[in-house]
């Protein structure tokens, strides 16, 4: 083996492992709702490219309004969904849309765009 | 989370977390998704265009030599194709920024949340190959042999062009699977004829309230919900019901909103206006299912949560491969196949394999009265092997009524029916209902009775006039003295058929028999035929006795009868079924049966008129028809179909596109794909995955005729 082929191949090596540990090893600690004067928690979630913030904290057994805002044009998110909850719901460019829904026991849910391409995590912990 | 952590967390949420009264926020809705897919389907063609001006005569100067005239004019190593590269770079790099931007904002956006999609692979696919290009052109010397220092500015350019069209086409075709959830809000009348202070007027249909006097005019739309107080007509409510003759309404009668009058004119109490319209709940029921998930995509969204990434792997893993083991010039070789490798890889296919499959199915549903609640309902309603109807309501019309009239030798049939209907008249008995309703609808004159007794459990003894009349059981004749031998074979018959024989009596003859019934729907005997002929067991359960079930089992041809089931016990029948391996879908009215639908793998609820929100069931049909539980399992089925179809072809192409890209072929035939072709590919994939979910709303129903 050449000194350029050892070089490549250590370097693809370490460039396919950051991949693997950049995209599957991400964990963030989140967003904690915040309550407001209605008694939900609300969460404000950019639609751009992904979900920002992507991790929203939430306390169990209080109701949750997430507000999403889709500010780009690419067809791909212009569904949101949160499978587990059974709420979807169209995202018109540039507008505010609302999605309420009662966080039960502690544990984690995904919401996604309909083709799974976007994800983001609401993770319910005990009140 | 402590109070300086969640302002820390409300700063870093930065200009979004201002916003806190949703009511006024989602007044700024100015887009509809219709209009917005229109808006980006014309951008995505301009920048193909573009994309295609450029493209063609890259393709052509990136290999002069190869093309006689240009040969000599643009030699292989002159000073003047080294220029007309340089110009290429640049209109590459235009096409880049102008037809390819998204790819890069998109992957930008997408790495910033440590995620990868098809923006990701694009942008690095077709920026790889444009780097590569310009450091050969800029810095050949970098290379150790001449042959390296080729240009691919035409994979950038054209596989640019060809990903923005699949995306326009792409586009185009999901505005397609959800037209039918847009032709429903369509049919939202704007404005109502109300009627207001004695005067009737105008206005628009979010004013009118609960309790309003609402007119409807010969041909015009019925605005809201309600029950008719006057007139009478025909509606055409084909496009909420799926039931496609004109339905009779006269006062007292359901109205559902933004169905069509016909000739008559009528004039209703509304009922439910505004989001609590039947139509306003069908379009969130449908809209909702269509978001939802069929179970099967959680295994292919865990699949697709890996997808890309690992893409990106196996191309930096083929790039290695290539280089170190490939043939000469290795580097090129080896920054080809990544290139490929990234470009056919195709992560929407898989994404939208179930979810376009799924609009579709669900908008088809929808189109023919049939509510499909969500992804579970039609998955499940793909492997039920057994369907339980109840009997009441369901096969039957649930009303009884007089089917036959016996006479005896020297009365009239209306005579008889006139006569027992003045007896019956007063009466609280079940059954009287059903002979005065017979006598009214046959238009006879209602006699009355001058007195009247009810003997409890017999009958009912009356006078017209100086004529005694007696109504009930033969006992209850034979009791009075009265010989009823000669009606004896009739009665038999009828009770073998299923219906209640009374009796009635004139002075001291015996005069005829009214039967009573509670008649089976028209079409029930096709449809459960038809259900047969979809390879279900058909079971029927009831309350009634065995010999009258028996009876309606042989007039429709169900497969098997569960009589004498107490409504309490439904649920606990459909158990059993289940405890008999088998996968057992219930069909009831979603009040009465809400245990039982319940308890079954899929609940209809049928006829459920303006109610469509029935909890407990999976699938609503707001006709009363059984057909359309024979279209829900027919849609059901052929979605699946459709969501199997795409899987497969998705799975089939990466599965082979990929390891084609890395060059598993090479060492065997020499094949290696260009990216070019690879970029052909994946438009193709995905515009296939939609055109195939589209292909559903072509579907043909099964004719069931009455």
């Amino acid at each position: 083996m050449t000194t350029e082929q050892v070089l490549v191949t250590a370097a693809g090596l370490a460039g396919a492992a950051f991949v693997a540990w950049f995209f599957w090893f991400k964990r963030s600690e989140g967003v904690m709702a915040s309550t407001v004067s209605d008694g939900y928690q609300e969460q404000m979630i950019l639609v751009k490219g992904g979900y920002t913030p992507d991790t929203i904290r939430v306390a169990a057994g209080r109701p949750v309004r997430l507000l999403f805002r889709r500010e780009e044009t690419a067809a791909c998110s212009e569904q949101v969904v949160l499978a587990d909850f059974g709420k979807s719901a169209p995202l018109p460019m540039g507008a505010v849309v609302p999605v309420e829904f009662m966080p039960g026991e502690p544990g984690e849910h995904e919401f996604t765009c309909q083709m799974g391409m976007l994800r983001g995590r609401i993770i319910v912990e005990a009140a | 989370m402590t109070s300086t952590a969640r302002t820390a967390a409300t700063e870093h949420t930065g200009h979004v977390a201002g916003v806190r009264r949703p009511q006024t926020a989602t007044v700024q809705t100015s887009t509809t998704p219709a209009g917005d897919r229109q808006a980006e389907y014309r951008a995505l063609m301009r920048k193909w265009w573009f994309g295609a001006a450029v493209g063609a005569p890259t393709m052509i100067l990136s290999y002069p030599w190869l093309i006689p005239g240009l040969r000599d004019i643009f030699p292989r190593g002159s000073e003047q194709l080294w220029w007309l590269w340089v110009g290429m770079g640049v209109a590459s790099l235009a096409v880049i920024a102008y037809s390819g931007n998204q790819f890069f904002t998109g992957a930008w956006e997408a790495l910033r949340h440590r995620s990868a999609n098809m923006h990701t692979l694009i942008a690095i696919g077709t920026g790889t190959a444009w780097v590569y290009s310009t450091v050969a052109l800029l810095f050949p010397q970098l290379f150790p042999s001449d042959a390296m220092t080729d240009v691919y500015y035409d994979v950038t350019v054209v596989v640019t062009a060809l990903v923005v069209l699949g995306m326009a086409m792409e586009v185009k075709a999901r505005g397609r699977t959800s037209e039918a959830i847009e032709k429903l809000i369509g049919l939202q009348p704007k404005t109502a004829r109300v009627v207001r202070d004695g005067t009737e007027l105008e206005v628009p249909v979010d004013q009118v309230v609960v309790g309003d006097i609402v007119v409807v005019r010969p041909g015009s739309k019925v605005p809201v919900d309600g029950i008719v107080i006057e007139g009478a007509s025909a509606l055409d409510e084909s496009m909420i019901t799926g039931e496609s003759m004109p339905v009779a309404k006269t006062q007292g009668d359901e109205v559902i909103g933004a169905t069509m009058n016909t000739t008559g004119s009528l004039r209703f109490r509304a009922t439910k206006v505004g989001a609590d319209t039947a139509l306003a709940t069908i379009v969130r029921m449908v809209g909702d299912a269509q978001a939802s998930k069929v179970p099967i995509q959680r295994i292919v969204d865990v699949v697709s949560s890996y997808f890309t990434p690992a893409v990106v792997i196996a191309s930096i893993l083929g790039f290695v491969i290539w280089f170190d083991f490939g043939p000469a010039p290795a580097f090129t070789y080896a920054t080809i196949v990544a290139v490929t490798t990234l470009i056919i890889a195709c992560p929407c296919a898989l994404g939208m394999a179930t979810p376009m499959s799924l609009t579709t199915g669900v908008g088809l549903g929808a189109s023919h009265g049939i509510l499909i609640r969500s992804g579970d309902a039609l998955q499940a309603a793909k492997k039920i092997d057994t369907i339980v109807l109840d009997k009441t309501g369901t096969i039957t019309i649930g009303k009884p009524a007089v089917t036959d009239i016996v006479s005896a030798e020297g009365f009239e049939v209306d005579a008889i029916l006139s006569m027992a209907a003045a007896a019956e008249r007063d009466s609280e008995h079940p059954l009287a209902a059903a002979i005065v309703g017979g006598a009214a609808e046959r238009g006879l004159t209602a006699l009355s009775a001058t007195r009247f007794e009810a003997v409890p459990g017999h009958g009912i003894r009356a006078w017209l006039g100086a004529s005694r009349v007696l109504v009930g059981k033969r006992a209850f004749l034979e009791m009075n003295g009265i010989d009823a031998s000669a009606l004896e074979a009739s009665a038999i018959r009828l009770a073998d058929e299923g219906k209640t024989p009374v009796f009635i009596a004139l002075d001291d003859r015996a005069a005829g028999i009214l039967a009573i019934a509670d008649p089976v729907k028209p079409d029930s005997a096709a449809a459960i035929a038809a259900l047969r002929r979809l390879g279900l067991q058909v079971v029927m359960i009831t309350g009634d006795n065995r010999r009258t079930a028996d009876a309606i089992a042989r007039q429709v041809g169900v497969d098997r009868v569960l009589a004498e089931v107490l409504p309490q016990d439904k649920a606990n029948e459909v158990r059993k079924l289940q405890l008999e391996g088998r996968k057992v879908a219930m069909v009831g009215d979603g009040i009465n049966d809400a245990p039982a639908l319940a308890q079954s793998d899929v609940g209809f609820a049928i006829g459920t008129g303006t109610d469509v929100a029935i909890e407990a069931s999976d699938v609503t049909l707001i006709s009363g028809s059984l057909r359309g539980v024979v279209s829900a399992i027919e849609i059901s089925r052929a979605t699946m179909r459709n969501v199997y179809q795409n899987l497969f072809g998705a799975f089939v192409y990466n599965g082979l596109g990929l390891p084609i890209a890395l060059g598993v072929l090479y060492p065997f035939i020499g094949l290696l794909l260009s990216p070019i072709l690879a970029a052909l590919a994946m438009s193709f994939s995905s515009v296939t995955v939609i055109s195939n979910a589209n292909r559903l709303k072509r579907f043909r129903l099964q004719e069931v005729s009455a």
